[in-house]
């Protein structure tokens, strides 16, 4: 990946670099509110935090996506997959906002969601630093285009460089 | 009476619980009983064993321990259209008597 | 052939890395066997019946001399002397150490090769036409749009935790030899009216426990939006496909459940949505992945007549070659499927006698076929004697290409912790059973396809006759199918009623192999007459 240098910290007091129980790669301050269900978030005007769960259609929010300033994705277990999908389409509607992985979120899953545009994740068992770390900055290139600023391989091929985002 | 059996997790091979170590033949599995999930558990815990599991298994006419599925019996031995890969190549009997 | 440049080189070369520190963190404890599952899987090493199994991709089947000698010095190396040929193309080692998964990836890697997605809940190897750059009817060589696929769907972010395994074929002919019809996407590449090249996808096929053909869910997807069409279908999948239920969750039951005509208008509104999104690659590129795919430097011959004076190699020429739209040249068939012998096993020696007369006598490339057999596709006609010649001093020259003993089989209960009763001997039982009584020549087309459980690796749907080995209160037992096809008259076999045990599932093929010689007009298959004399015929004669 090629933002594996982002600004990354530890919300827990006295807990050393080995355990992060919270990773973010934003430089704005994090949302406090707390988040709501997406029923809950549609019933209700002021929320502005809202957390989505596999079943969910993440298209609902899209309407009301001015108002959200925190998207927490649920990962009830790391095989269910829709919070990539889920990810994307908030992204690809221009949500800039913090997007948020929880739950059963592993070391070897947060190169793929931070392609997918989660940029903060709080994983239900702490991910290893180092682990961490190696896994950002594995993969040199990508193959495909996906909501982060990663240029394809096949646009590198022919002439594009990082930046040069149009067509 | 219960065996246990799994996989070695480096190599892969099949191992039976032998009462105080892995052993590759199915011939020195012991009955485990009731401690089949203690056991597995621990083992499993020590990277001893990869998925473990407790089978049924009888003891056949010639005192071999002969467990009860067939699939767990190829497991003993090696593949049937093989002989020359399972644990007994000299023995051309031996892909007879697990099927 | 495709050739990697140093992104593809880098990004295998991070796989190997990457899955290394996994196997790592699994043998020293940090990660458990649940959570290293799902990684190894990705990288095709599966926990089999008597040790962990190693499943290499092939993409679209097809090998250089080199990559075929690797593929036999891994065998030697890490494991047994031996690989196995699979029907999605790709090739298996069956007693790999963990601890060695990581030097054969490096190893791999070497000759541009690796294992990513050969396994798992994801968009897995990418199958062709064996014949693909060979055939005289095709439209194009189907094989740049199947490595476009290739490396759209490698590392992808947002399907590599999909419901369950995606399996994509490509094709560029009216006649199908990928079982097009019969995977989660099948794409055929078509001239519309105007001419143009564009793809017709056909999605929701498959065998496993609820086959289905595939529906045709767009006829013509222009080129310059192939990816973002593919890109569509998978988003629907991976949003809505049933996660409830793993016998429910391949792609083809979200179709049959929501019917083709709403998952056509759900990909089609999510089609719109990511034209707008920019996704497809330059078109640029398919035109650099074109020129791989070239004409390999064809001599212009003559149009020639073989030498049929040696009747064994007339009968292994007539049966194992197929016409090539060069002049001069055919496609040779190395069979794996000796009489008596393991369908789709090769030994090292075998493997770099194969790469050695690729290099030789094919420009350097050989295919892997679904059916289990070895392509060497561009062969002079001048030179098929004396190939021919050496693959019978090895054991690769059994001129049965499409006949009775030709057999797919899955490697079953002597190998695969899935499977319910042993492939293997079964297929052996009916190649010897045919060999002996002489009725093996007097079929013609016959294809029968062996599977040892109900996931149908062995395509026994598919099968003209169809085998499936089922667990009967821990016995084996065998249920026989007859009337499938995997072609372009895609059609799914039926069961013929109770099953048999091992040998009598041998003498239930020949019985019904009677009846279709009992009952063949002229220039009739076997599945010909299954087809216009229905299945009454044949219960009658094996359950009477």
């Amino acid at each position: 990946m090629v933002e594996h240098s982002a600004v990354t910290q530890s919300e827990a007091e006295g807990r050393g670099p080995e355990a992060r129980p919270f990773l973010r790669f934003r430089d704005d301050d994090p949302v406090g509110d707390p988040a709501v269900t997406v029923d809950a978030f549609l019933g209700q005007g002021n929320a502005t935090a809202v957390r989505i769960e596999p079943g969910d259609d993440t298209r609902d929010l899209l309407p009301h996506l001015e108002r959200v300033a925190l998207v927490e994705v649920n990962f009830p277990s790391f095989g269910d997959g829709r919070g990539y999908s889920a990810a994307r389409i908030l992204r690809e509607a221009g949500y800039a906002g913090e997007l948020r992985a929880v739950g059963d979120v592993l070391v070897d899953q947060i190169a793929y969601m931070r392609r997918c545009g989660f940029d903060a994740f709080e994983p239900g068992e702490p991910l290893n630093a180092d682990d961490v770390d190696a896994a950002l900055g594995r993969f040199p290139h990508a193959y495909q285009q996906a909501a982060d600023s990663a240029v394809p391989i096949w646009a590198l091929r022919h002439g594009k460089g990082a930046g040069d985002h149009d067509g | 009476m219960i065996i246990l059996t799994g996989n070695d997790l480096a190599s892969g091979a099949v191992t039976w619980w032998a009462g105080s170590e892995w052993s590759r033949d199915v011939a020195d599995a012991v009955d485990v009983g009731e401690e089949a999930d203690a056991i597995a558990a621990r083992e499993e815990a020590a990277r001893r064993v990869n998925v473990p599991y407790a089978i049924k298994a009888e003891i056949g006419p010639d005192g071999t321990v002969r467990p009860a599925h067939i699939k767990d019996r190829i497991r003993g031995l090696g593949p049937t259209v093989r002989p020359d890969l399972t644990l007994k190549p000299g023995d051309a009997n031996a892909v007879h008597e697990v099927i | 052939m495709y050739r990697y440049d140093h992104c593809d080189q880098a990004m295998v070369d991070a796989r190997v890395a990457e899955f290394r520190d996994q196997c790592q963190r699994r043998l020293d404890g940090r990660l458990s066997e649940d959570q290293f599952k799902p990684l190894r899987l990705m990288n095709g090493l599966y926990l089999q019946l008597h040790a962990y199994m190693l499943r290499v991709a092939i993409p679209y089947g097809t090998l250089s001399g080199a990559q075929m000698h690797i593929l036999a010095d891994i065998a030697d190396r890490y494991d047994r002397g031996y690989a196995h040929f699979t029907t999605r193309q790709n090739v298996q080692y069956n007693w790999i150490r963990l601890e060695d998964a990581g030097d054969i990836l490096a190893d791999l890697a070497s000759r541009e090769m690796h294992a990513i997605q050969t396994s798992g809940n994801c968009i897995r190897n990418i199958s062709s036409d064996h014949f693909a750059g060979a055939a005289a009817d095709e439209v194009c060589d189907p094989r740049p749009y199947a490595e476009l696929l290739r490396q759209w769907s490698s590392f992808h972010p947002e399907f590599s935790y999909l419901p369950r395994k995606f399996k994509i074929a490509v094709i560029a002919s009216p006649t199908d030899r990928a079982a097009m019809k019969l995977h989660d996407i099948g794409i055929n590449l078509v001239r519309n009216n105007e001419g143009e090249l564009g793809a017709a996808f056909y999605v929701g096929g498959g065998m496993g426990r609820t086959p289905m053909i595939a529906p045709l869910i767009r006829e013509f997807v222009p080129l310059d939006q192939l990816i973002t069409y593919a890109e569509a279908c998978l988003r629907v999948y991976n949003r809505h496909g049933r996660r409830d239920n793993k016998f429910k969750a391949r792609i083809k039951i979200l179709i049959h459940e929501l019917g083709a005509d709403e998952y056509r208008r759900q990909v089609e509104a999510e089609f719109e949505h990511l034209l707008a999104q920019d996704i497809e690659p330059p078109f640029a590129e398919l035109e650099r992945l074109r020129e791989f795919f070239g004409d390999p430097g064809f001599e212009d011959l003559a149009e020639a007549e073989l030498d049929r004076s040696d009747p064994e190699f007339a009968l292994w020429a007539d049966r194992n070659t197929h016409p090539h739209k060069q002049p001069g040249y055919v496609s040779a068939i190395v069979s794996l499927k000796p009489v008596g012998g393991i369908p789709g096993d090769a030994t090292s020696a075998q493997m770099r006698l194969m790469a050695d007369l690729a290099t030789q006598y094919s420009f350097d490339e050989c295919r892997v076929m679904h059916t289990q057999n070895i392509v060497l596709p561009h062969v002079r006609k001048a030179d098929l004697h004396a190939l021919w010649s050496r693959l019978d001093e090895a054991g690769l020259a059994t001129p049965n290409l499409d006949q009775i003993d030709d057999i797919i089989a899955c490697p079953g209960l002597d190998y695969c912790s899935l499977a319910n009763a042993r492939s293997i001997p079964v297929a052996q039982k009916i190649s010897q059973r045919f060999a002996a009584n002489g009725k093996g020549d007097t079929l013609g087309e016959l294809k029968l396809k062996i599977s040892g459980c109900i996931n149908a690796c062995g395509h026994h749907h598919a099968g003209h006759i169809g085998i499936l080995g089922v667990d009967r209160k821990g016995v084996e037992n065998y249920q026989l199918l007859l009337g499938g096809s995997e072609a372009d008259d895609t059609s799914l076999a039926k069961i013929t009623g109770p099953g048999f045990d091992e040998d009598g599932i041998v003498d239930a093929v020949e019985t019904a192999t009677d009846v279709y010689l009992a009952n063949r007009a002229d220039g009739e298959r076997f599945l010909d007459t299954y087809r216009r004399i229905g299945m009454a015929p044949f219960k009658e004669a094996l359950y009477g």
